[in-house]
C-alpha cells in the first residue's frame, strides 16, 4: 500500500509541477497577477508531495519491504538501520527520487527567502524550476520508477555492495546532489532574466547567495567523495579523474569561475551575457554529469547500471533544457546592454582572466571525459584518457590562476596600475621565493615541483595577509563578504599544501609480516601484534592489531581489518589511519599468507589531511560571505528604489 | 677492544631476536617499483576504469606477472608499453599516445587558453572604445552626492561594503 | 551571430553522446587483426599423452580459434552453436582451454561434447595474453597463410555466425 501512495504522490507531483512550470511563466509575462501568485503555494505542494514519496520509499527500506524491486536489489535484512536508510539512493532510482527531493528543497528555499525579489521575478524562476521538475518527475516515472513491485515478494535482498556500507555514503551523495542542483537556481535565475528581459546588476545580486550556496555543498560534496575514497579503498589514493568524479569537478569549475563573474555583474553591471551563459553552463554540465553516468556511454567504477532508454531520455532532457535555453540566450543575448568601462588593468580584468582559465580547464577535464567516446563514435578505434593526461594537463593551465589569486583582491575596479600592484605584492614574492627554496628541504629533499608547489602556496597566503593588513589599517572593519573571499582564497593555499607535500614526500612499504615483525616508513615504525578474527553484523572480520611508534617510544595500537561479507565474494579492507595535523599514517591488511603472516601495506602520507582542510576552508569562506548584511532580508525602507 | 666488539655481536643477536624487520614482500623492490610505476599508466582490461597496478582481477595479475618477468629480463619501459600496445592496443594505455588523432586532445587545452586572454585582450580593447561614458550634469552630480550621504550614514551603520 | 555559437558547439556534442549511445565502451577492438596469428607450441588437452599443437599445424587451411574455459558461463551459451558447426564441417575449430584445470576441461568437453579439431591447453594464460585475450569467450577466424582476419568477442551467435563469421571463412577459403 505505502509505496503506491508514493508512486501516486509521484504522479501528482508531476501534475503540480507542470502547473508551477507553466502557468506562473505565463502569468509574469502577461501580467496575470493570480497566475504569478501561483508559484510559490504550488512549490510547497510539491514539496510536500516529493518528501511524502521519498518518506514512503525509505520506509520500505526500513521495514525491509522486499516486494519493492528497487528495496530488494539495494538492501538487506543484515544491514545495520543506518545503511538501510543510506541505500535508499545507493541505485538509479533512489538516488534520482534524492535528486527530486534536493530540487524541490531549493525551490522551497527559493520561494521562502525571496520576499524581497519582485513577485513577477520569482513566478519566472520558480516556473523555470517547476519544468525541470517536470522533466526530472517524467524520467522518474516512465523510466526509473522506485517504487516498482517484485511480486512475489523476495525472502531477502541483495544487499549494499560492501564498499558502500560506510558513513561517507551516507553523506557524500546528499550533498553532492545538493550542489548539483543547487545550480539549477542560478540556472532559473538567468531563464528568468533573459525571458522579462532584465538582465542587470541586481539580477546578479539577487543571484549570488544562492549560486555561492550551491557552490558550497559541490565543495563539500566532492571533498568528501575524494576522502571516502581514500580511507575506503585502502590504498591511499584520493583522486583518481574518473569520468564520474570528473562529471561532479567540471560544473565546480565553471561554478567558480561564475560567482566571480557574478561579482563583476554585481557591483559593475558589465558581462551580464557572460554570466547569463555560465549560469547556464554550470546546470547544463551537472544535467551532461548525470547523463554519463547513468547512460552508460563510458566506462566508470561510479557508474550506475545501464538502460539505452534511460539513456536515450536524459539526452533528450538534456537536448531540450540545454538546447532551450541557449536558444533563449542567442535570441536576448543581443539586446543586453554594454555596461561600465573599465581599463586593461583592473579587477574586472583580472576576474575576466579568472573566467577564461577556468572555462578552459573545465573544458580540458571534459574534453579529455569525453574524448574516447568522441574518438569510437568518429569510428577511429578504442582510446583511454586516464590520470597521466589530466595530471599532465590541467595542472599546468591552473597554475597561473593560483598566481594571480595575489592580484585580484588589491586591483581596483575600474582602473589599476600594475607597477603598483607589483610594489605592494614585493615582499609576499619574497616571501614566496623563500619557501620555495628553503621548505622543501625541511621536508629532507628537494624538488623542483615541491618548490614551485610551496612557491605558490605562500605567495597566496603572504599575499592575502598583506592585503588584510593594508585594508585593516587603511579604515573601518571590512565586510564578511571581504573575509570570506580570503578565508576561501586561504582554503586553496592550503589545498595546494597538500597536494604537494604528498605528492612529493610519500612513502609506502609493501612487505611480509609474521607477528612481531616490524617496518619502517617516514620516521615511524610498525610492529604487528597478531591478527584475530572477529564476527561483525553481516560480516567476518580478521583484525590486525599493529602498534604505531615513533623514535622508540609507542604511540598508539592500529587496527586494519579485512572484512568478508555475507553477500559478497571480494574481500574488503578496512584501513586503520592515525590522522594527524602534519601527517596521514596508513596501514592495511593484505592477504594472509603461510605461516601466520601477513601481506600489510603501510603509508606515511605527510600534509595529506590539507587536502580536504583545504576544500573545508573555502566552504566555509563561502559560508562567511553570503552571510553578509548585504544578502539579509530586508524590510523596504521607505522611498527605497525596489 | 674485543670485549666491545663481542658486546656489539651479542647486541646484533639478540637486538634483531627481539625486533625482525618485515621482509618486503616484492622479491626485489627495484623491480617493484618499475612495475608499478609502468602499470599505472595501464589500463586494467576487465575492470570499470581501474589501472593495471591496483586491480585485484585475475588478468590484472597476470599481465602484472608478465611485465615483471619482462623487466627482470631487462626490458625497458618503452618495449614493456609496447609489448601491451601490440597485443591490446593503444586502449590499454592511460596516457594516449601523442599522433594526429590525439593531437586536439593533447594541444588543444593549451591553445585554447592562448586563444582565450588573446580574444579577451581584443575584445577588451575594442570595448573600451565603444562605451561613451556620459558625463553627468550638475543637478545629476548632486542628486548622487545626496544618495551618497544618505547611504554613508547607513553604511557605517551596516559594517561597510567591500 | 556569434551568440548562437554556444547554441552550436551544444548540438555537435548531442550529436556525439547519441552516436555514444550505441556504442559498447567495453568492447575492445584487437590490433592483432590483419597481423600473423602469434606462434607458440603448447601441449593438447585431448589425444595422445605428449602431443602438442602449434599454429602452423593449421597451415594452409582457414580456421577457428575459440578460446575457452570450464569456469566460464558465457561459453556454455556458445558451446551448443559451435558443436551444431563442427557437425556442418564448414570449418575446422581449434580450441584454447584458457586458464584451466585439465580435469575439468576434459569432464567439460565430455558433458557438452566436443566441436574442436583439438584443443591446446593454455594452463597460465601465456598465450592467451600473445592473443591479447581479456575475457572468454573469445574467436579467432585465422586465414590460410596464418593471418588473423577477424575477432568475435564474447559468445559466438548464430547470428554472428551467419552474419559475419561463416562469409568470412567462405570468402577466405576460395
Amino acid at each position: 500500500m505505502i509505496p503506491e501512495l508514493g508512486h501516486y504522490a509521484l504522479i501528482l507531483a508531476l501534475l503540480v509541477s507542470l502547473v508551477q512550470g507553466i502557468l506562473p511563466l505565463v502569468g509574469s509575462h502577461r501580467n496575470n497577477a493570480a497566475w504569478i501568485g501561483l508559484a510559490r503555494p504550488s512549490v510547497l505542494a510539491l514539496w510536500l508531495l516529493v518528501a511524502f514519496a521519498f518518506g514512503c520509499l525509505t520506509y520500505a527500506f526500513i521495514v525491509n519491504d522486499f516486494s519493492v524491486l528497487y528495496a530488494a536489489q539495494q538492501s538487506n535484512t543484515q544491514l545495520p538501520l543506518v545503511y538501510r536508510i543510506a541505500a535508499v539512493w545507493g541505485g538509479h532510482e533512489g538516488s534520482l527520487l534524492l535528486w527530486l527531493l534536493m530540487l524541490a528543497s531549493w525551490m522551497l528555499a527559493v520561494a521562502l527567502f525571496s520576499r524581497q525579489l519582485p513577485d513577477a521575478m520569482v513566478a519566472r524562476v520558480l516556473g523555470v524550476l517547476g519544468l525541470v521538475g517536470a522533466g526530472f518527475l517524467l524520467f522518474i516515472l516512465t523510466t526509473s520508477n522506485p517504487f516498482e513491485r517484485l511480486l512475489p515478494a523476495a525472502e531477502e535482498g541483495r544487499s549494499l555492495n560492501p564498499l558502500l556500507q560506510d558513513p561517507g555514503l551516507i553523506f557524500h551523495p546528499p550533498m553532492l546532489y545538493m550542489g548539483y542542483v543547487g545550480f539549477s537556481v542560478a540556472f532559473a535565475f538567468a531563464i528568468a532574466a533573459l525571458l522579462s528581459g532584465r538582465l542587470d546588476a541586481a539580477w546578479a545580486r539577487w543571484s549570488r547567495p544562492w549560486t555561492t550556496a550551491a557552490w558550497i555543498f559541490l565543495t563539500l560534496g566532492i571533498a568528501l567523495g575524494s576522502w571516502w575514497a581514500y580511507y575506503e579503498l585502502g590504498w591511499g589514493g584520493w583522486w583518481f579523474w574518473d569520468p564520474v568524479e570528473n562529471a561532479s569537478f567540471i560544473p565546480w569549475l565553471v561554478g567558480t569561475a561564475l560567482i566571480h563573474s557574478l561579482a563583476v555583474t554585481e557591483k559593475r553591471g558589465c558581462f551580464k551575457n557572460w554570466t547569463v551563459l555560465l549560469a547556464i553552463g554550470a546546470f547544463s554540465l551537472s544535467l551532461l554529469g548525470t547523463f554519463l553516468v547513468r547512460s552508460g556511454v563510458l566506462t566508470s567504477v561510479h557508474a550506475f547500471a545501464t538502460d539505452p532508454r534511460r539513456g536515450i531520455f536524459i539526452l533528450g532532457f538534456l537536448a531540450v533544457v540545454v538546447g532551450g535555453s541557449l536558444t533563449l540566450f542567442a535570441w536576448r543575448a543581443p539586446k543586453t546592454g554594454l555596461g561600465g568601462a573599465f581599463s586593461l588593468v583592473s579587477r574586472e580584468t583580472l576576474l575576466l582572466l579568472n573566467n577564461v582559465i577556468l572555462v578552459v580547464a573545465a573544458g580540458s577535464v571534459l574534453l579529455g571525459t569525453l574524448y574516447p567516446l568522441i574518438i569510437d563514435a568518429l569510428g577511429l578505434g578504442k582510446l583511454s584518457v586516464g590520470a597521466p593526461y589530466f595530471n599532465s594537463v590541467f595542472a599546468p593551465i591552473m597554475a597561473p590562476l593560483l598566481l594571480l589569486i595575489a592580484f585580484g583582491p588589491i586591483a581596483r575596479w575600474k582602473q589599476s596600475q600594475p607597477l603598483d600592484m607589483f610594489k605592494r605584492l614585493r615582499p609576499a614574492f619574497v616571501a614566496a621565493l623563500l619557501a620555495g627554496a628553503i621548505l622543501p628541504w625541511l621536508m629532507g629533499s628537494w624538488s623542483p615541483l615541491v618548490a614551485l608547489g610551496l612557491l605558490i602556496a605562500t605567495w597566496i597566503v603572504a599575499a592575502t595577509a598583506l592585503q588584510i593588513l593594508e585594508r585593516l589599517k587603511a579604515g573601518a572593519m571590512p565586510p564578511r563578504a571581504y573575509w570570506g573571499m580570503h578565508l576561501a582564497h586561504l582554503g586553496i593555499a592550503v589545498f595546494v599544501v597538500g597536494v604537494t607535500m604528498v605528492k612529493g614526500y610519500e612513502a609506502e612499504k609493501d612487505v611480509r609480516m609474521a607477528p612481531g615483525d616490524t617496518v619502517g616508513v617516514g620516521g615511524y615504525t610498525f610492529r604487528l601484534l597478531g591478527v584475530h578474527a572477529v564476527p561483525g553484523p553481516n560480516y567476518s572480520a580478521m583484525i590486525g592489531d599493529v602498534e604505531l611508534s615513533q623514535a622508540g617510544k609507542v604511540l598508539k595500537t592500529l587496527h586494519p581489518e579485512k572484512r568478508t561479507y555475507a553477500t559478497s565474494a571480494m574481500p574488503m579492507t578496512e584501513a586503520a589511519i592515525d590522522a594527524g595535523l602534519l601527517r596521514d599514517v596508513y596501514v592495511s591488511l593484505g592477504e594472509p599468507l603461510q605461516d601466520g603472516a601477513w601481506s600489510v601495506r603501510v603509508y606515511y602520507k605527510p600534509f595529506v589531511d590539507w587536502i580536504w582542510g583545504g576544500c573545508l576552508l573555502m566552504a566555509f569562506g563561502g559560508l562567511v560571505a553570503i552571510s553578509d548584511r548585504r544578502y539579509r532580508i530586508k524590510k523596504l525602507r521607505r522611498g527605497e528604489v525596489k | 677492544m674485543k670485549i666491545v666488539t663481542a658486546i656489539l655481536m651479542l647486541m646484533l643477536t639478540f637486538g634483531s631476536a627481539i625486533a625482525k624487520e618485515a621482509a618486503p614482500l616484492a622479491e626485489d623492490e627495484a623491480v617493484e617499483a618499475r612495475l608499478i610505476g609502468i602499470a599505472e599508466e595501464m589500463r586494467c582490461l576487465v575492470c570499470q576504469n581501474e589501472s593495471l597496478a591496483g586491480s585485484h582481477a585475475e588478468l590484472a595479475e597476470d599481465l602484472r606477472r608478465e611485465i615483471r618477468a619482462q623487466i627482470k629480463q631487462g626490458k625497458s619501459d618503452q618495449d614493456v608499453m609496447d609489448f601491451m600496445v601490440t597485443r591490446y592496443g593503444d586502449f590499454v594505455r592511460y596516457r594516449p599516445p601523442v599522433k594526429p588523432i590525439t593531437w586536439l586532445l593533447w594541444f588543444g587545452p593549451f591553445i585554447l587558453l592562448v586563444i582565450g586572454i588573446a580574444a579577451l585582450v581584443a575584445f577588451l580593447l575594442r570595448r573600451g572604445r565603444n562605451i561613451q561614458e556620459t558625463p553627468l550634469s550638475d543637478a545629476d552630480h548632486q542628486r548622487a552626492a545626496a544618495l551618497l550621504a544618505e547611504d554613508g550614514k547607513q553604511r557605517t551603520a551596516n559594517g561597510g561594503e567591500k | 551571430m556569434r551568440f548562437l555559437a554556444p547554441l552550436g558547439l551544444f548540438l555537435v556534442l548531442v550529436v556525439f553522446l547519441a552516436i555514444g549511445l550505441k556504442k559498447d565502451p567495453h568492447e575492445i577492438p584487437s590490433p592483432l587483426v590483419g597481423k600473423p596469428a602469434p606462434q607458440f607450441q603448447l601441449p593438447q588437452l585431448t589425444g595422445a599423452d605428449g602431443a602438442t599443437f602449434t599454429p602452423k599445424d593449421m597451415q594452409g587451411k582457414v580456421w577457428l580459434f575459440n578460446v575457452w574455459a570450464s569456469w566460464c558461463s558465457s561459453c556454455r551459451e556458445e558451446h551448443a552453436v559451435l558443436v551444431g558447426l563442427a557437425k556442418t564441417n564448414a570449418v575446422p575449430i581449434v580450441g584454447l582451454d584458457y586458464k584451466d584445470q585439465r580435469a575439468d576441461g576434459l569432464q567439460w568437453l565430455n558433458r557438452l561434447g566436443n566441436p574442436y579439431t583439438l584443443t591446446a591447453f593454455d594452463a597460465d594464460g601465456r598465450v592467451g595474453i600473445d592473443y591479447g585475450v581479456y575475457g572468454v569467450p573469445e574467436t579467432y577466424v585465422i586465414d590460410k597463410g596464418g593471418v588473423i582476419r577477424y575477432k568475435l568477442i564474447g559468445p559466438v551467435t548464430t547470428d554472428a555466425l551467419e552474419k559475419k563469421i561463416l562469409p568470412l571463412v567462405k570468402e577466405l577459403q576460395k
